[in-house]
């Protein structure tokens, strides 16, 4: 980084720096909670966690919150996410493979399409 | 930067780094890196977030949930339980009133909602090593405005449009002295930021310091260009090592930027800043002994005027302000002089931060609107005693300040109507006082500590604080008599008309204030020999009840020098010759047994 001379170049470290600042407050569209029970971490939720966020940042997707949660007590479609848009039904989704995630955020929250045969629940939990 | 899913700030702060936050940090990441999960979560470190009395603390975001007093197994747990599994851990969230347990305070507590941040508007938020960050809360934009679309007269005339007065306790308004350096004949002119912060119990600008070094130099730098200067420095106590070394790095970063240096955002404005340590003498917080320890000379005060505006460092016109007082300007700037005006009264806008210390619940560093009123900064943010005793007083400014009794705690807090009841704002500190405590021996603290910092170079000061103290330490000790109260009063007067600078100026205020209020604690001490808060080791006696003693023998057991005798299940006795009054023996009796009783017991010579 070099000497800054103008309010644009200003700006740019502003918004720049406002992305990571962001990510420490709620998101602002919505949120996707990865349940990491002992049973979904066993299931390989921790990759799931990655890859949503990797996917998310590829994207560059900064409104959405990632938070984790316990057993959602559907442990047999293990890992399970839970995607919550402003103003929408929060869905889940179950066996939720990284390659899943990546597809359910592409779709679901770019799109706003719903990854159907995914879905093992509609609604609060 | 890899997206995070969680970010957690970890206060930083000076109080926070004794009570263990590094051990605390060093497990946060020592169990991140176990279950791999160093990359998606992110550890900051801030500056003070200003609850010092519940540190080590730390906000866990998105969520917002802030946890208090941790240890390193606390932060490995919270690393297994909230990060991993999103389970809020309870045992350790920050309690409320009450107790209660509440994971998101800063909307619902007292402590937290009813703050302004100006001053620390960054503190316990941004990482204070990471200018990008500063930068994104506007940083460095005030800088932009006023080197590019503003001359020099008109930041001094926003500065002093907003009203913004000396935060340091003294209320100058800041823009007059702007203009005064400003107009000062020269080419060659100095800014410099005080930073020797010394009050007991007041530490606002280590905190600016330490948490947000970025808007002292920005407000540096706007101060420079307005009263053209080409270099700055700040003079900072030696006993301030965290703050000296984020300000040394904050300065790397803004060279790098171009925000110091040679021709400022591409202007012809050149300024750099100079750190300059003090060695924490109390008198180096006065401006002319400041500039004399920076010239490299023994740091003693001189006459004024000259004042620093017309011959500052090496006889050149310099500008002088406080690290709280900087730290508004760049907002200010920003945001225009109403903007800061909507807050605090019409003589003393804005805000202004806060040290609780003593009988109070949430110590702390807050900032709060002048004008609010004490009770409402004691009771409301301050959330009362913690004991449940009556608080009888609160003790402001520091050594030059002076008490306020209870029934004076409806007045709004702002700099004329603490100086009407002859206490001050001074720098911030507050010493909040309960019935145990001894008016004479809170004046003879505040004494002792200006008998130790008085630099010796004016007689009033240097053998008149001595004279007073010693009378007062003779009162405690149940020697005094009437006349001493009368000398004392003559000796306080002659020393504020006479002494050289404000430290001998205002010495005597702890003890002119507490006579006026509190008259009748010193007439007790010389009178009848009590001390009505039972403070005093030479007026109080311990003494065990024979109906409430059980003869547990724990009293007996704890006493350090061995002074209480009895038998097992039998009445213990205290023998008061023996007794150093060091109030062990009170801690452990579990049946209220033991009590103190002033004037002390008479010990009769046996035969």
């Amino acid at each position: 980084m070099g000497k800054i001379k103008s309010l644009e170049e200003l700006m740019k470290i502003k918004e720049e720096a406002l992305k990571n600042v962001k990510m420490r407050e709620a998101g602002k569209r919505g949120k996707i909670v990865v349940a990491m029970g002992t049973c979904g971490i066993a299931a390989g939720a921790k990759d799931t966690l990655k890859a949503v966020v990797e996917t998310l940042d590829e994207l560059n997707i900064d409104d959405i919150a990632v938070v984790q949660s316990g057993c959602m007590g559907l442990c047999e479609v293990e890992p399970t996410i839970e995607v919550a848009l402003e103003g929408e039904e929060p869905i889940i989704y179950g066996r939720v493979t990284p390659e899943n995630a990546k597809r359910i955020i592409k779709s679901h929250i770019v799109d706003g399409e719903l990854v159907s045969d995914l879905i093992v629940k509609r609604g609060e939990v | 930067m890899p997206l995070t899913t969680n970010t957690i700030l970890i206060c930083a702060g000076g109080a926070c780094v004794s009570a263990g936050e590094e051990s605390v940090k060093d497990a946060l990441e020592r169990k991140l890196k176990e279950y791999n999960l160093q990359d998606i979560v992110k550890i900051v470190e801030t500056g003070c977030m200003g609850a010092c009395s519940l540190g080590p603390i730390m906000v866990i975001y998105p969520e917002g949930v802030y946890y208090q007093k941790l240890t390193p197994e606390v932060a490995e747990k919270i690393v297994e339980e909230h990060i991993l599994k999103g389970r809020i851990v309870k045992s350790h969230l920050y309690k409320g009133e009450k107790g209660e347990v509440i994971p998101q305070p800063q909307e619902e507590v007292a402590f937290f909602s009813r703050q302004v941040k100006i001053a620390t508007r960054n503190v316990g938020v941004i990482n204070p090593l990471d200018i990008d960050e500063y930068i994104a809360r506007d940083g460095y934009f005030a800088l932009h405005k006023a080197l590019k679309e503003m001359t020099p007269e008109e930041v001094i005339q926003v500065i002093k449009d907003s009203g913004l007065r000396g935060r340091g306790g003294a209320g100058f308004p800041t823009g007059l002295k702007w203009e005064f350096a400003r107009k000062s004949p020269g080419d060659k002119k100095y800014m410099i930021c005080n930073a020797d912060e010394g009050d007991p119990g007041a530490f606002m600008d280590r905190s600016i310091l330490e948490g947000d070094p970025h808007s002292i130099i920005e407000a540096m730098t706007i101060a420079g260009y307005a009263i053209g200067a080409q270099k700055g420095f700040v003079y900072v106590r030696a006993e301030y090592p965290i703050a000296i070394e984020r300000l040394t790095e904050a300065l790397k970063q803004a060279r790098e930027y171009g925000f110091l240096g040679e021709n400022i955002l591409g202007t012809d404005f050149s300024f750099d800043i100079e750190i300059r340590i003090g060695a924490g003498a109390f008198v180096c917080g006065e401006e002319t002994a400041l500039m004399h320890s920076i010239e490299g000379k023994r740091g003693q005060p001189r006459v004024k005027p000259p004042f620093p505006a017309q011959k500052g460092l090496w006889g050149n016109p310099s500008n002088i302000n406080n690290v709280e007082t900087l730290s508004c300007v760049p907002p200010i700037i920003f945001h225009g002089p109403q903007w800061f005006k909507q807050w605090g009264t019409e003589k003393s806008p804005g805000t202004k931060v806060f040290a609780l210390a003593g009988k109070v619940k949430n110590t702390g560093l807050v900032e709060v609107p002048m004008g609010i009123t004490l009770r409402e900064l004691i009771y409301e943010i301050g959330g009362g005693s913690p004991t449940g005793k009556k608080i009888k007083a609160v003790q402001t400014g520091g050594p030059s300040g002076g008490v306020i009794p209870a029934e004076y705690f409806d007045t709004p807090v702002d700099f004329e109507s603490l100086t009407s009841l002859g206490a001050i704002i001074g720098s911030g500190g507050m010493i909040v006082l309960d019935e145990d405590d001894c008016m004479v021996d809170v004046a003879k603290f505040f004494l002792e500590f200006t008998v130790d910092e008085s630099c010796g170079k004016c007689t009033p000061c240097r053998e008149g604080t001595k004279k007073m103290y010693e009378i007062l330490d003779k009162i405690t000790n149940g020697e005094g008599t009437e006349e001493d109260l009368e000398t004392l009063e003559q000796l306080a007067y002659i020393i504020k008309d006479s002494s050289l600078c404000g430290l001998g100026q205002t010495a005597p205020n702890p003890v002119l204030s507490t006579l006026k209020y509190y008259r009748e604690e010193y007439l007790a001490h010389v009178r009848e020999g009590k001390c009505p808060a039972k403070k005093c080791k030479e007026l109080i006696s311990y003494v065990i009840d024979p109906e409430k003693c059980v003869g547990c023998t724990a009293c007996a057991r704890v006493c350090p020098v061995s002074c209480i005798s009895g038998e097992v299940r039998k009445v213990h006795t205290i023998d008061q010759e023996a007794c150093i009054r060091c109030g062990s023996c009170i801690e452990v009796c579990r049946f209220g047994a033991i009590s103190k009783v002033t004037p002390a017991v008479s010990v009769e010579v046996e035969e």
